[in-house]
């Protein structure tokens, strides 16, 4: 098939079978995501910053860990592009190996935060009464908790080390998430077209899952997108407390903590690692807005 | 003249071209009761709002002449028009619980639009309020000048609404479906008080709806739009008299209670009306 | 000799402390329409939705084809069961299209050959094809109101509740979709109830009229009877009286406008 038959049989207006209507869409979709250049920055920065880290040992020239202490703290040059840190270790390598972990970590978190906390938002909302103030309560204790004490008082209890780590942050985020799904599920619950999926005697499983959490998607989406720095930066505290990333494993938040104190005479120390932090949440927040638009079919 | 327009075109940029939602519409207004019909789409809320200059701002307007009481509406500086809107011409829409403040009770909000247009103390506009409320056929006019917009009835509501545009005296006064949500008693009741208000304080009305029956039967003349052009304009007494079938097929389509059909006739749209 | 399709009897719906409605009984035969008139607030609305299932709490006996009606209700009396909203904007889900919207009825009853089906439909409620892959949004405001037709005939059901199916409409698309309904209670031989605030409309499709003011059902009248004006509660005589006013200045004599 050539290009414009191709792009014809996507775009028409009268799909023939539900696998041309699902292709069309999804065309559509990247059609419009496209159009919205910030998302397509968004986009390709995070497929930048996930493929380097994956592909670090490869466009790396050092060893992340190797140190070097008689050329401690130096100043960016063609050997070290981003200098060196406070034990000589070479900051571009690090950065890039950083990503790995404090990457991994943030989508680790998402992917255990937004379901729990849609699932049980959406319940919640939409079952209503007992369930509904039985799963409120038990995220009200979660978000009374300091987020930092929690995670610190989890991690002592098992054992230091990312995966705690991640655990930690995933058990005091989830619960703004509750909330926001069961805010969006209770005036959902209430329209006409849940009314009529009820009438057709759907079991409430299928109605929360197929019918309610779509539409819940696309604020947790935007919340996620803004969550993700926040997580970064939480990340970074335990693991400045001991807590978290190893030493001398290589993480963002590890890195500028470590740091911080030659922020006057080295900054670029502990700047590095502040701009990937800063660099991968732009992202990852221009994606989630152009997401968000996508998928919205009204916006088509 | 009170209003005159003459050739009015609004359109709107949509990603597929121009999109024209009033093409060429004229009407002239004195003291007098007009109707304009028309179903949704037809541009009827679009036209009298380009009146009062409330379009979105996303509209194109454009007109060989738009005047209201000898104001150009197309190039009258933004003080001019607010004086228009808030004082010579009043607006009444659908809903009064989206036009009401929900956080300010009826009798302030009443007294605040008397005293912006008159002035004077907030003793004489209370006063003035309940006044208003009483025109409106508010029974308890002291207790309901008390009340919060959502502890009104649909009805109440309206009347309220009714009363803040009556505050500053105006000479216009459009009603875009001014009784569509509201019940076929009460919306006897509200029209029969616009009705009274309009012809004893001799004001222009420019009435709204999609309902031709109700229409006719309440204005002095009717017009009757269909994609954004007048396709029929007649005095409201001879509408069983209607020539255009347009007309003809939006009387013929509605079932009624006196004359059973088995069938209701369905409208046939003739591509030329889009033209005509 | 069989048992009537619906039978209310004493019907009571509580919102808290307010009696929405307040012990209405009708009976509707297999096959036929009986309609309900009143005004907002009048508890007409809240009668469907407790005969729909949608609202459990109430008191009185709802039978339907014989069988007592509890409060919640199974897969097999929504199959025979279906209702269309007031509103064709707000009675599609969103974002889905109406190819989805049509399939979820046959997955939930486990009814086979989606395909025929949906296109079936479609043509039952005289939709062309295209308009299966589009979203509600999409649709015109009668196109919207066909496929909620559409939606509630899937599982083939014997009887429509009809809450107000025409109101939010332009009066020349309702006439298509009354013309709709009627075409297929004849071809199908569905039971249909039908809420509306219109005399005219519920006359139009239905024998039999009960009006209903306040929670109570006033008065239950045939169409004919109310055509005719042989009213015998004030509220029937006032809501025909504002209906014929309109329609026929004439026959309304003595009635100061």
């Amino acid at each position: 098939m050539s290009d414009t038959t191709l792009r014809a049989w996507l775009l028409t207006e009268t799909p023939q079978s539900r696998r041309q209507a699902a292709w069309g869409r999804t065309y559509r979709g990247w059609l419009l995501f496209r159009r919205n250049h910030l998302a397509m920055v968004g986009l390709v920065t995070v497929i930048v910053l996930v493929v380097g880290s994956l592909a670090a040992p490869l466009i790396t020239p050092y060893d992340p860990t190797a140190q070097e202490l008689s050329n401690r703290l130096a100043a960016p040059s063609w050997a070290h592009w981003f200098g060196t840190d406070e034990l000589g270790r070479d900051l571009y390598t690090r950065v890039v190996y950083g990503g790995r972990v404090t990457l991994g970590m943030v989508i680790a978190v998402v992917v255990l935060v937004a379901p729990v906390g849609l699932l049980v938002g959406s319940i919640a909302g939409y079952l209503g009464g007992f369930v509904d103030r039985a799963l409120m309560r038990v995220t009200d204790v979660f978000l009374a908790f300091p987020r930092l004490i929690l995670a610190l008082a989890f991690v002592a209890a098992l054992r230091p080390g990312i995966t705690s780590a991640v655990f930690a942050i995933a058990l005091t985020s989830w619960p703004a998430y509750a909330r926001l799904a069961r805010a969006d599920t209770m005036t959902i619950r209430n329209t006409d077209f849940i009314a009529a999926i009820r009438l057709t005697g759907a079991w409430p499983g299928r109605i929360i899952l197929r019918h309610i959490i779509p539409l819940c998607l696309s604020s947790v989406i935007v919340r996620v997108t803004l969550d993700m720095s926040g997580i970064i930066l939480t990340a970074a505290g335990l693991g400045f407390l001991g807590m978290g990333a190893q030493p001398p494993m290589p993480e963002w938040g590890t890195m500028i903590a470590a740091t911080r104190g030659y922020i006057l005479q080295q900054w670029w120390v502990p700047t590095i690692p502040g701009v990937a932090i800063l660099v991968a949440s732009l992202a990852f927040n221009l994606l989630g807005d152009g997401m968000r638009d996508v998928l919205d079919p009204k916006q088509r | 003249m009170l209003v005159e327009v003459d050739n009015l075109r609004v359109s709107f940029a949509t990603p597929g071209g121009m999109e024209h939602a009033v093409r060429g519409v004229s009407l002239t207004l004195g003291q007098e009761k007009l109707g304009i019909v028309g179903e949704s789409g037809s541009g009827k809320s679009l036209t009298a709002r380009a009146i009062l200059r409330l379009l979105p701002s996303a509209a194109q307007v454009a007109a060989d002449r738009l005047t209201f009481d000898g104001i150009d509406i197309l190039t009258a500086r933004e003080p001019v028009m607010r004086r228009v809107r808030g004082k010579r011409a009043g607006l009444i829409l659908q809903d009064p619980k989206y036009s009401l403040n929900p956080v300010m009770t009826i009798g302030h909000q009443i007294a605040e639009a008397w005293r912006v247009h008159k002035g004077g103390s907030r003793r004489l506009a209370a006063q003035a309020a309940a006044d208003l409320l009483q025109q409106v056929r508010i029974r308890d006019p002291q207790r309901v000048a008390a009340l919060y917009p959502h502890e009104l009835s649909g009805g109440m509501g309206q009347r309220a609404m009714i009363a803040m545009m009556l505050a500053p005296d105006p000479e216009l006064l459009i009603a875009d479906e001014p009784t569509s949500a509201l019940d076929a008693t009460v919306q006897a009741e509200i029209l029969r008080l616009i009705d009274d208000l309009v012809s004893r304080r001799g004001m222009g009305l420019i009435l709204i709806s999609h309902d031709l029956p109700l229409v006719s039967h309440f204005c002095d003349r009717v017009m009757v739009m269909y994609a954004g052009r007048v396709l029929e304009r007649l005095p409201a007494s001879q509408l069983a008299r209607a020539r255009h079938p347009y007309t003809r097929g939006l009387l013929d389509c509605l079932p009624s209670l006196v004359h059973p059909r088995r069938q209701l006739a369905t409208l046939a749209r003739d591509p030329a009306w889009l033209t005509a | 000799m069989t048992p009537p399709m619906i039978e209310v009897e004493q019907l009571r719906v509580r919102f808290g402390e307010t009696e929405a409605v307040g012990g209405v009984s009708f009976t509707v035969p297999r096959g036929d329409s009986f309609g309900i008139v009143g005004e907002s607030g009048s508890g007409k609305s809240t009668v469907l939705r407790a005969l729909s299932g949608l609202n459990p709490n109430w008191t009185g006996r709802m039978s339907m084809d014989g069988m007592a009606l509890g409060p919640t209700r199974d897969k097999r009396f929504f199959r025979r069961v279906q209702m269309v909203f007031q509103d064709p904007y707000g009675s599609l889900h969103p974002r889905q299209t109406v190819d989805r919207a049509l399939s979820e009825p046959l997955l939930v009853h486990g009814i086979g050959d989606v395909e025929s089906h949906i296109l079936q439909a479609l043509a039952e409620v005289a939709l062309p094809d295209s308009v299966r892959f589009r979203y509600p949004h999409q649709l015109s405001g009668g196109q919207r109101q066909r496929v909620a037709i559409a939606r509630a005939l899937m599982a083939e059901p014997e009887v429509l509740l009809l809450d107000e199916p025409t109101s939010a409409l332009d009066v020349s698309v309702q006439a298509e979709v009354l013309n709709l309904l009627a075409d297929l209670q004849r071809r199908r031989s569905l039971t249909y109830v039908l809420v509306s605030h219109n005399l005219a409309v519920v006359a139009h499709l239905c024998p039999i009229v009960g009006v209903m003011q306040g929670g109570e059902m006033v008065e239950q009248i045939t169409s004919d009877d109310l055509r005719a004006g042989r009213t015998r509660h004030p509220h029937t005589a006032e809501l025909r009286a504002l209906s014929v006013e309109l329609e026929d200045p004439e026959e309304v004599v003595g009635r100061v406008s």
